[in-house]
């Protein structure tokens, strides 16, 4: 059967997959990283301020929890807000219907989840510029990225994470 | 002798334009970009694609719009002359980022993006670093100049300042289109006052930001997108337009992998359909160009692809309910398999579309750094996020507006016979 909201699904299976994601930016930057190691999603990206930002992908949660199947908490932080998102029992039931299929990807949630959103920040500003050598992506990163004052040890950092990435499921 | 990138027109070019009155250009780089054939091909796609079947006057181009941007960003650096934080080498680059940033859209964006998985800003890039002539006016400034334009289009360009000007929530684009959208459109929301907002703006080390005292004028501008979106691009019928748009690209795919023999060869579709599309290519399908393929498509034995293309050109559109996927999706999966059982195909007269399936943004406070927001200037120096001091501004920016409509051909279904017993359940399910 034709799928209803597929694109909705698949981002049901990730939530499903996470428990829980603390920080829109966290979130934004865990499925980019997914899309760059062949996770099918299909929301469109495009490079900010903050590194790869995806509207799409706002608007597309914003409607999951419109519809009630996932649900959003909204925590005062000391100077900015928080935002913790979590399947609902709605959204096991659309699932359910659901014949989306995904590679697994457990894995690879779990390792990025432990990671700060400073850290996927830089992660997947470099995944953004693998089309250049190793040498120009840090160089890029030092051009783009110069208030977040990333050192030589977490660009290495970063690298052993997206190779460790590649190989988990 | 002076170079070229410093060459100045002997007399100053204008171009009418019914909303900044007038476009002034004296640089002679900008006159020959925009005589280039990749900037001119502009003309022929339209700005808001399937809108003009909504609202009729909506039939301007992405050329106006172009060089709309171009004025804008023109103007704001005409003001930030001599003011600290800017670096007035960077003009010419912000010039000519501001005239190309929409090279790449091609006809019908919207649906042409997603039915064959493209991305315009891939082919912008490609025509400014590739074999094009845009790319041979660019290199004469110098032979890093290019890869500059590409990188602030790109919005990877070093220096932020300069690509805010282009592209964040307070920028040349977004000031352009929602006049000039509002303008053809003829709605009465959309206008705000640019004048004042393009003399509180201030360069700032990474971004451009907005003098207290012009609070109000900016409250003016999120106001009128907010109400752009809602009452102009998000437009049902539109994006009824947009449905029958898509699926007559799925058919059209569909049929050439199947080995259909279409009676006009569609020459101009074929490496969109094998998913290898060249720059050429690429060029060469502007709208004009789609249109004619859907008036002789009208015209093919395929029965679903006639049809759609009948539909589109004669502005025959698929009527719409308010659909919540989540309290309805028993009904949805009996419509599919009735729609299945009277011979209305679903995959192509059945259609969920959601808000999201249309992206336009709306303005995001951008609390945990997704995107950054639009910051204020206080008389201390110090920056305030806008909606932190706007009471207009954070009660919309906050309000959480999503929906999804069920598109379908009431006209197919009416057509059914009156004793049939799907007619009647079709109708009280999507009716009642």
């Amino acid at each position: 059967m034709f799928e209803l909201l597929a694109n909705h699904a698949k981002l049901m299976k990730f939530f499903l997959a996470s428990d829980e994601i603390t920080g829109r930016k966290k979130l934004q930057k865990m499925i980019y990283i997914l899309k760059k190691c062949e996770i099918p999603f299909e929301e469109k990206y495009e490079f900010h301020f903050y590194g790869p930002y995806s509207e799409e992908l706002t608007l597309r949660v914003e409607e999951l929890c419109n519809l009630g199947f996932i649900s959003e908490v909204k925590e005062k932080k000391s100077n900015y807000f928080q935002y913790r998102y979590k399947m609902t029992s709605q959204g096991e039931d659309f699932l359910n219907h659901s014949q989306v299929d995904l590679p697994v990807m457990d894995e690879k949630i779990a390792l990025m989840k432990e990671k700060s959103s400073r850290f996927l920040e830089l992660v997947s500003t470099m995944l953004y510029f693998d089309h250049l050598s190793k040498q120009e992506v840090e160089e890029k990163i030092q051009a783009v990225k110069k208030k977040q004052n990333y050192n030589e040890q977490d660009l290495q950092e970063a690298w052993d994470f997206i190779s460790d990435l590649k190989v988990k499921h | 002798m002076m170079s070229y990138k410093d060459e100045q027109l002997s007399e100053e070019k204008v171009f009418k334009d019914p909303v900044h009155r007038y476009v002034h250009v004296k640089d002679q780089v900008i006159w020959d970009l925009i005589g280039t054939p990749e900037f001119q091909r502009l003309r022929r796609v339209k700005q808001l694609g399937t809108t003009y079947l909504t609202f009729h006057g909506a039939e301007h181009s992405r050329f106006n719009h172009s060089l709309g941007v171009y004025e804008i960003v023109r103007r704001i650096l005409l003001n930030f002359e001599n003011r600290p934080n800017w670096n007035n080498e960077e003009r010419l680059l912000c010039l000519c980022a501001a005239l190309l940033h929409d090279l790449g859209h091609g006809p019908f964006s919207h649906s042409f993006e997603k039915v064959f998985k493209l991305d315009h800003e891939d082919f912008t890039r490609k025509i400014v670093l590739g074999d094009t002539h845009v790319k041979q006016i660019l290199l004469k400034v110098s032979d890093d100049f290019p890869q500059k334009v590409a990188d602030v289009i790109n919005k990877t360009y070093e220096d932020k300042l300069v690509v805010s000007l282009i592209s964040s929530q307070i920028d040349a684009d977004r000031m352009d289109y929602l006049q000039r959208d509002a303008y053809f459109t003829g709605v009465s929301y959309g206008h705000f006052d640019m004048e004042r907002i393009l003399r509180v703006m201030r360069p700032m080390e990474d971004q451009v930001v907005i003098k207290a005292s012009g609070m109000h004028a900016v409250e003016d501008y999120i106001m009128s997108r907010y109400q752009m979106y809602w009452q102009v691009y998000f437009h049902p019928v539109t994006r009824s337009a947009e449905v029958i748009l898509s699926k007559i690209l799925h058919r059209a795919k569909y049929l050439y992998e199947n080995n259909y023999e279409f009676a006009l060869k569609p020459t101009h579709f074929l490496s969109f359909f094998k998913g290898d599309v060249k720059l050429d290519d690429y060029i060469r399908l502007d709208e004009p160009v789609v249109l004619y393929y859907f008036q002789m498509w009208a015209d093919e034995e395929d029965s679903i692809l006639s049809d759609l293309c009948v539909r589109f050109s004669n502005r025959h559109l698929f009527k719409y309910i308010e659909f919540n996927p989540n309290l309805q999706m028993q009904e949805w999966m009996e419509l599919y398999s009735l729609f299945k059982d009277v011979g209305i195909d679903p995959e192509y007269y059945l259609v969920v579309d959601s808000s999201s399936d249309l992206p336009y943004d709306f303005y995001r406070p951008g609390e945990e750094e997704e995107r950054l927001p639009i910051h204020l200037l206080m008389p201390n120096q110090e920056l305030q996020e806008l909606s932190r001091l706007s009471d207009v501004v954070e009660s919309i920016s906050g309000k959480k507006r999503t929906d999804h409509k069920l598109y379908f051909p009431q006209d197919f279904i009416e057509a059914l016979p009156d004793d049939s017993k799907e007619k009647a359940r079709i109708f009280e399910i999507l009716f009642n």
